[in-house]
């Protein structure tokens, strides 16, 4: 079992610098150059040379990412050309927030989509499930920043109940959360009442009813437990990819996220602010799906046997 | 325990009649099927796939697909209708007073939960008073029953960690931990190897006699039959086509059908050069069942009057009855 995560965080560590090596040669040949961004209006040629100097453009692409890398390595991201300050003091001050957003727009999520799966898949001809059902493929269907655009035209501007910037309180998370998590939540919903149609057909499920079980027993202590596996895998994948910062919402509301930060990098070609954040978008989605997958073990002891056998 | 006498009725089932409505119309599935179980007899129901077997067990058990419907019939367990049995009262009655094995073991226990869990689960579902410890023990003594060896061990494993015949082992454990007087055995040895096989149903037929519980064993095997079963049903396309102590049935065949299945029957004397001699034709579609007699397109002997007609009952030996024109000439 050791050796299994160990592996996992060996190959973890392997994607990551992989990853890195990707966006860094994106970065690398994306053309424009940096040093016209910087200077702006005093650019000059013998100033672009020597500011080149002093970032060490001017070195072969190899030898900068090495450099790249053994510096992530002692936790030194790069210092941003356009704040001046280091990457790493940006990404901590607007990880939290991101943190807190996507915390918010989970528990919203799991708590809404999770019992309105079952509810479905429980009973499926009723009035009520097929609302869902049809909630769910809006859900779906709606993008995420006109949603949120459409929440801010009527609670902050027709109704004006909640703010339309986003920030960390308690007032200005709430339509950031909502429209992060609408989407999602439908695919979740519909996850989550697929496999438990699919699980309420399997035989143990008879074998359950034979032995006098009833239909609360049935549902919450034989059927969730199968069904809930591919729902965890898939919300611990969704996490991750979220914990990088979500562009679009973060976006429509300013929210001070990780997304914003690396909105805003984009815009202006601070390149380190950039890699910085979508190294942190690798590793969260990396880590996320560690996380999962050993959960995943102690959920489902099949796995565990192939593991054992050295077929996982 | 038990201590009734073999004379004493346990199950006595009548006219059942069980359609499943499919959208390519009404399946005729089981058709005016009647037996009387007593106390102690082990009763096979002997057919091919789709003859209804599995749904008259199901129907008894209350685990009929949602689209089955019960058409008339009454199948009185001491006396009570099960047919108007609600929902409430099956759950009672499944797990308790009877008990059923199903034909895959493979996938019928639930692969998240420990063996010993989920045969503990059933002593808690009829027994909400029973001290955890007195739940492990009867759950050890009954592994030890079934003859699963280091059942301490065993408790603590999954479904997957176990083999075919040893989770069939644990399902009988499963049907039986609670004492039915009933127990419904579907077809429990189809998924396993020969050998397994054999073990399976000594252990049942041991279980039995110690018990005292009847016994419905559904197989298309008759060799299964010969060996386990006092009396045997033996159907085709939901309706019965002869009923009768396994000796009389067996030797003293009335229903061209049944001499079918007897006749397809390899044995040691069988010519190996020859075909193995087999029923012409297939089974009949259940959507479009014939005015007469179910058998009549494969039947050897079919007179004008088959097709016509359903043949009525004609009764032999005590308790051997047959559905045949051919026993009216």
């Amino acid at each position: 079992m050791v050796k299994y995560i160990g592996k996992r965080m060996a190959s973890l560590i392997v994607v990551i610098l992989g990853v890195i090596l990707i966006i860094y040669l994106i970065m690398y040949l994306l053309p424009g150059d940096v040093t016209q961004f910087i200077l702006g209006t005093n650019y000059t040629e013998e100033g672009a040379e020597s500011l080149r100097e002093s970032l060490g453009l001017n070195r072969p692409f190899i030898i900068q990412y090495i450099h790249y890398v053994w510096g992530l390595l002692h936790g030194d991201f790069g210092i941003s050309y356009v704040s001046k300050m280091p990457v790493r003091v940006q990404l901590f001050s607007r990880f939290p927030n991101t943190l807190i957003l996507v915390s918010c727009s989970m528990i919203l999520c799991v708590a809404l989509s999770i019992p309105m799966g079952i509810y479905s898949a429980v009973k499926p001809k009723t009035f009520l499930s097929n609302l869902i059902q049809g909630l769910g493929m809006i859900g779906i269907a709606l993008p995420s920043f006109w949603l949120g655009l459409m929440l801010i035209l009527l609670f902050s501007v027709k109704l004006s109940w909640l703010p339309s910037l986003g920030s960390v309180s308690l007032k200005g998370i709430i339509l950031p959360s909502i429209t992060l998590c609408v989407s999602f939540m439908a695919s979740t919903m519909r996850m989550m009442r697929s496999s438990m149609l699919e699980v309420l057909n399997q035989d143990y499920i008879r074998t359950a009813r034979a032995k006098g079980a009833n239909f609360r027993e049935i549902i919450y202590h034989h059927a969730m437990k199968n069904s809930m596996l591919p729902v965890i895998t898939m919300i611990g994948m969704n996490i991750g990819s979220q914990m990088g910062g979500s562009v679009l919402t973060e976006s429509v509301f300013s929210y001070p996220g990780v997304g914003l930060l690396l909105m805003n990098s984009i815009a202006s070609r601070d390149t380190p602010t950039i890699l910085g954040c979508l190294v942190l978008m690798a590793l969260s989605i990396g880590i996320c799906n560690l996380v999962v997958d050993i959960l995943m073990l102690y959920i489902d002891p099949r796995l565990k046997t192939l593991i054992i056998k050295g077929i996982g | 325990m038990m201590n009734k006498t073999t004379n004493e009725v346990l199950l006595q089932v009548e006219n059942l009649q069980v359609s499943f409505f499919t959208p390519k119309g009404e399946v005729k599935a089981v058709n005016d099927i009647h037996y009387t179980l007593h106390y102690n007899e082990i009763m096979g129901i002997v057919g091919e796939s789709g003859s209804g077997k599995t749904v008259e067990a199901f129907t008894l058990m209350g685990l009929l697909a949602p689209n089955g419907k019960i058409k008339e019939g009454r199948a009185l367990f001491e006396g009570r209708d099960l047919l108007k049995f609600s929902e409430k009262e099956y759950i009672n009655f499944r797990g308790k007073e009877a008990g059923i094995i199903f034909q895959n073991p493979m996938t019928s226990l639930n692969p998240v939960y420990t063996i010993g869990k989920q045969l503990k689960e059933v002593l808690f579902l009829h027994n909400k008073k029973i001290q955890k410890s007195e739940a492990e023990a009867r759950v050890l003594d009954m592994l030890r029953q079934v003859g699963i060896n280091q059942p301490e061990k065993r408790m603590k494993q999954y479904p997957h960690e176990l083999s075919g015949g040893m989770r069939q082992r644990i399902m009988i454990a499963m049907g039986i931990i609670n004492h039915p007087k009933l127990l419904i055995a579907d077809e429990p040895t189809t998924a396993l190897d020969v050998t397994i096989q054999a073990q399976i149903l000594d252990l049942i037929r041991n279980i039995q006699k110690k018990t005292g519980m009847a016994v419905i064993f559904i197989t298309h095997n008759l060799g299964v039959v010969a060996e386990i079963c006092d009396k045997v049903t033996v159907m085709y396309a939901g309706h019965i086509v002869e009923q009768g102590k396994v000796r009389d049935v067996f030797y003293y065949t009335r229903h061209p059908y049944t001499r079918g299945l007897l006749e397809s029957m390899p044995s040691l004397l069988t010519d190996t050069k020859e075909p193995l001699a087999m029923i012409q034709g297939s089974p009949v579609n259940l959507l479009e069942l014939p005015e007469g007699c179910p058998f009549a397109d494969r039947c050897k002997h079919c007179m004008e009057k088959c097709k016509r007609q359903k043949p009525p009952q004609t009764q032999f030996e005590e308790g051997h009855i047959a559905y045949c024109w051919l026993n009216h000439r």
